[in-house]
C-alpha cells in the first residue's frame, strides 16, 4: 500500500520516488534509506510525491527527523509533484521553511544539482 | 421538519482503516458538489481526527464517523468512547520549535484540523470524546 517505489542518484541528489499513502511506515522506510545513504556521504535527497497522493501527520513528522540528521551534514532535503493537500499540510507544518518544494524532478534536479 | 441526510460508519481500530473514512468523505462530497481542494481537505481533517481516536482515546472498541449533509455545510462528528482528555492542557506544535531540540515530533493533528476545516469542536469526559467539524459549502459550489 505505501513504499518506496524507486531510488536512483543524479549527480549528487538522491532522487526517492515514493508510491501510496504517506503514513508512519512510509516515513520510517525513508528516514532509514536516508539514514543510510547520509552514513555513505549522501547530502542532497529529493522526495518525488508524484504516486503519493494523500499524507498524514505521523508520516509527515518523521520528516522533521530527516531534517535534523540532514543539518549536521549540512544536507538539504527537497519535494517535487506534491498533490496540492500535500502541498498545504508541509505549509501549515511548517516544513516548507526547511525543505524546498519542486513543480517536477526535471525542476528539482536543475536548482539542486 | 425536514431530517438532514446522516451517514454513519463504525471503524475498528486497525492500521489504515481512516481511509474507509475518506472514502466515505470522498463520496459525499461529491454529493453535495463540493471542489476538489475543499474535498481533500476533508479527507485530510479526517484522517488526523481518525487518527487522533485511534490512539489518543485509548479505546480498543470502535469509532463511530457520523456525516450530517447539511445544505450549506458537511458536518462531522467522530466519536470514540475512550477516556477523554482536557482540550485546554493542548499546545498548539510549532516547527521551530520542534528541529534541532529533543522535543517530540508529533502533535500536528489538532492545527491540521483547524487550518483544514471550518469549524472544530471537542466534547469530552472520561467516557469518551465526540469531535465536531465542520466544512462550510462556498456559496458557488
Amino acid at each position: 500500500m505505501s513504499k518506496i517505489l524507486n531510488t536512483e542518484s543524479k549527480g549528487d541528489i538522491t532522487i526517492i520516488s515514493t508510491e501510496g499513502y504517506f503514513n508512519k511506515d512510509l516515513g520510517e522506510d525513508l528516514k532509514n534509506f536516508t539514514d543510510q545513504e547520509i552514513k555513505k556521504g549522501g547530502k542532497h535527497f529529493l522526495i518525488n510525491l508524484k504516486e503519493s497522493k494523500i499524507v498524514n501527520s505521523i508520516g509527515a513528522s518523521i520528516l522533521i527527523e530527516i531534517i535534523e540528521e540532514l543539518q549536521t551534514v549540512d544536507g538539504t532535503l527537497s519535494f517535487c509533484n506534491l498533490s496540492p493537500i500535500i502541498g498545504k499540510t508541509f505549509k501549515i507544518m511548517g516544513l516548507t521553511k526547511y525543505c524546498t518544494t519542486y513543480e517536477n524532478e526535471e525542476e528539482a534536479v536543475n536548482a539542486i544539482g | 421538519m425536514k431530517k438532514n441526510p446522516t451517514v454513519e460508519l463504525k471503524l475498528p481500530i486497525i492500521k489504515d482503516m481512516e481511509l474507509v473514512a475518506t472514502h466515505t468523505s470522498d463520496v459525499i462530497s461529491k454529493h453535495m458538489q463540493l471542489s476538489e481542494d475543499d474535498t481533500a481537505e476533508i479527507s485530510m481533517a479526517l484522517i488526523e481526527a481518525c487518527i487522533n481516536a485511534f490512539e489518543h482515546s485509548e479505546t480498543k472498541e470502535e469509532i463511530y464517523i457520523h456525516f450530517i449533509i447539511n445544505d450549506d455545510n458537511l458536518t462531522i462528528k467522530v466519536i470514540d468512547k475512550g477516556k477523554g482528555f482536557d482540550a485546554s492542557s493542548i499546545k498548539l506544535p510549532n516547527i521551530d520549535e520542534k528541529v534541532g531540540s529533543s522535543e517530540r515530533k508529533r502533535g500536528w493533528g489538532l492545527m491540521l484540523m483547524q487550518e483544514l476545516m471550518d469549524k472544530v469542536h471537542f466534547e469530552s469526559d472520561d467516557s469518551g470524546t465526540t469531535l465536531t467539524m465542520t466544512k462550510n459549502k462556498e456559496k458557488d459550489e
